[in-house]
């Protein structure tokens, strides 16, 4: 464990200035809380539009935002894609929420018919529409069990062939509301329309981009999270009655 | 075809309405109102219209209460008879129940002016039906988008409130969703109020939200400091969570709050400084400091924006020194700031509904020597969505700790503060339990209770029985 502290996991947010507006900085903050309740060293580094990316990206997230950020953010994104297929490719966990999930896709082709070019990263197409998807998600997956959120979007997204869905819905919309899927996965990056945010209510998503980060970079498994005990109840018991109450209310 | 009701005959199904929801023990409040809508729609048009001095709207995400309250009261106060909407029911409905204790049964209505305040998309309804003479606008933030759906689109329906009117708009100038309204307008008078660069630091805008909140990006993680100092031993507003030098970085177009004030159009009146319940402004020509019965600097912001509502509005005809005396004695609005004493103590209750207004919450109050509880419910009123909880960050709370946590999403708050490393005595989604054993735990102790809005109504009605709650009716 000592050995640890000196270990490094570099989160990077994508865009956390013009994508961040729904609340998605809870994700950086419960990964920045896990790595070093894990016993390694969080080093959180933000990416906006024209910086210098970061030498290292161990786990990458990225947020929703609204339209005019998307716009913002787009030919940016373009610029960096490459970078992001090869460490896509090497493995490296990533986690990107309802407008960067779109982004990650083909394309998003809005009611007027512009096509605004993604990365094509993940095997996924949207489609703009003039119904919000807005409401309590409550959705399954076999590798993460339930996975719950809230969706709010108006763009509906479609999986090809090499796409797999993250989780299938059990209440609400999901990626559309033709087919029951949730998100997407392309190695280990994940995309999703979730936000509440996702990885606090979901810890079992954030760890395992924790995970896949450290046995990329060190070789190492997860051992115990050493949460400091803050509350009457332990973290993971206040996680499990947050996942029950917010599973139980309307959409 | 519809039905042509005469007029005395919905004005009096209108009262009747009320009583009866008044005798049931409700608020009187939206029902009345619904029912003269559905059986004469065109009631608060034809109504409205007698008023020499037209209607005024008042909307924006955050401050309609108090703001509009400002504005009654610094009318009243220059000797008019005031309508609003007080009740803070800013539906239609709302409107239609308020006018309904005001007018006689022939349909008179006593009063030169109607200041309502209204929620942006019920204000685009309202506008169609009646066209204000004034209107302020007041900002554009993240609230309800489970409602609205984005930003831009809430700016949108403020747009179209300035179009309607038909004299004069008041803008913010240190929102720049709000400030370029004035680009779409042609015939208005356009004024604005604003801040001086020293204080826009106070205001921490949604689009520089995220610069504002991780200074150690970069840096060490693990037991990184907290991200603000806890709250400055004081209740003036200077312990807030935004750090010297941490100037926003403005994303192009849609920065709230500019860096200088170089190619800002003049304020009507600008806040120049902000003191323990006193304020400085420059109306006009004229600098004042004085007394408030307001407290915290979104409050005292919203003064400004009253008043440059106020002397749009009165014009020529305006008595500049009973302004500033009633100035001084404006009260907070129901819930903004609001104190009650319970066995005592003094019990604040703070509305809580967005990122933005939380934050100004945490800052404006200081946290030393205060039991705080927090109380969150999902409700429609309140928005379903918990992510805006992970947008507001609670460092400033993490010295004394929280005492409680409710509501029905008290395991979501819970969790939220356990990410901020802040210590947690208690956690109790049932309100009426958790208001009796926080009250209970800490006798003597200042309290204060950050709620959102349907929790502060169970939680108002709760503490009927150890005090006096005013009637929120």
């Amino acid at each position: 464990m000592s050995s640890r502290s000196t270990q490094q996991i570099h989160v990077v947010q994508l865009y956390p200035r013009d994508m961040n507006i729904y609340g998605d900085y809870g994700n950086a903050l419960v990964l920045q809380r896990r790595i070093a309740w894990y016993g390694y060293e969080p080093v959180m580094h933000s990416y906006d539009p024209g910086d210098e990316f970061p030498a290292h990206a161990d786990i990458l997230i990225g947020g929703g935002g609204q339209d005019s950020g998307q716009d913002r953010i787009q030919q940016d994104l373009l610029s960096i894609g490459e970078r992001l297929h090869s460490l896509a490719e090497a493995g490296t966990p990533m986690l990107m929420i309802c407008g960067l999930y779109q982004l990650f896709g083909h394309y998003f082709e809005t009611r007027q018919g512009r096509r605004i070019q993604g990365i094509g990263l993940l095997d996924v197409t949207t489609y703009g529409t003039d119904t919000r998807l807005i409401g309590n998600v409550v959705a399954e997956s076999d590798q993460f069990g339930q996975i719950i959120g809230y969706e709010n979007h108006s763009g509906q997204t479609y999986l090809g062939d090499d796409a797999q869905p993250l989780a299938r819905v059990v209440t609400g919309e999901g990626n559309n509301e033709q087919d029951p899927h949730e998100g997407a996965r392309h190695r280990n990056v994940l995309g999703s329309y979730l936000h509440g945010s996702l990885l606090p209510k979901n810890p079992a998503v954030a760890d395992f981009l924790i995970a896949a980060a450290v046995q990329q970079k060190f070789g190492d498994s997860l051992g115990d999270l050493q949460a400091p005990d803050t509350a009457p109840v332990s973290l993971t018991e206040l996680t499990e009655k947050a996942r029950r109450s917010a599973a139980s209310r309307p959409r | 075809m519809a039905l042509r009701v005469p007029r005395s005959a919905s004005i009096a199904v209108g009262k009747a309405a009320r009583t009866l929801t008044r005798l049931r023990g409700g608020s009187g409040s939206a029902f009345p109102g619904l029912v003269v809508e559905r059986i004469d729609p065109s009631f608060l048009a034809r109504t409205l219209a007698q008023l020499p001095k037209g209607v005024v709207v008042v909307s924006g995400t955050n401050g309609k209460t108090t703001t509009t309250k400002m504005v009654v009261e610094l009318l009243r106060g220059q000797g008019l008879k005031v309508l609003t909407n007080r009740s803070g029911s800013n539906f239609t409905r709302g409107v239609v129940a308020s006018l309904l204790g005001e007018i006689s049964l022939t349909g008179r209505l006593e009063a030169d002016i109607a200041v309502l305040e209204l929620d942006e998309a019920h204000a685009v309804h309202f506008v169609r039906a009646v066209r204000p003479r004034h209107s302020l606008l007041l900002n554009v933030m993240r609230d309800q988008l489970d409602r609205f759906g984005e930003i831009d689109t809430t700016a949108g329906m403020l747009r179209s409130i300035a179009q309607t009117t038909t004299e004069g708009v008041v803008l913010n100038r240190e929102d720049s969703r709000v400030a370029g309204i004035a680009e779409s307008l042609s015939g208005q008078q356009v004024r604005y109020f604003g801040l001086v660069p020293e204080l826009r630091r106070h205001f921490p805008s949604d689009d520089e939200l995220h610069s504002a909140i991780t200074p150690d990006a970069g840096s060490a993680g693990g037991e990184t400091p907290p991200r603000s100092g806890p709250a400055q031993p004081t209740t003036t507003p200077e312990g807030d969570g935004v750090p010297d030098g941490e100037e926003p970085v403005e994303p192009p177009g849609t920065g709230i709050i500019s860096a200088d004030s170089a190619g800002l159009p003049e304020a009507d009146v600008l806040l120049t400084g902000l003191g323990t319940q006193r304020g400085s402004f420059r109306i006009g020509e004229q600098e004042v400091t004085t007394d408030l019965k307001v407290n915290g600097a979104y409050n005292t912001y919203n003064a400004a924006a009253a008043l440059a509502l106020v002397r749009m509005v009165l014009g020529e005809e305006l008595d500049h020194q009973a302004l500033l005396r009633t100035l001084a004695q404006v009260s907070p609005a129901f819930g903004r700031g609001e104190s009650l004493t319970v066995a005592g103590a003094p019990v604040d209750l703070v509305l809580v509904k967005n990122p933005a207004g939380f934050r100004l919450g945490l800052s404006s109050f200081s946290a030393d020597g205060v039991a705080t509880m927090i109380a969150i419910n999902d409700n429609y009123a309140d928005g379903r969505d918990m992510s805006w909880l992970w947008d507001v960050s609670f460092d400033s709370l993490a010295a004394e700790g929280v005492a409680m946590v409710s509501g029905v999403r008290a395991y979501d708050m819970a969790l939220r503060l356990s990410y901020d490393q802040v210590s947690i005595q208690a956690v109790e989604p049932d309100l009426k339990t958790a208001l009796e054993a926080f009250l209970a735990a800490q006798p003597g102790q200042p309290k204060r209770i950050f709620c959102t809005y349907t929790a502060m109504l169970a939680l108002r009605k709760h503490l009927a029985a150890y005090t006096d709650v005013e009637a929120f009716a």
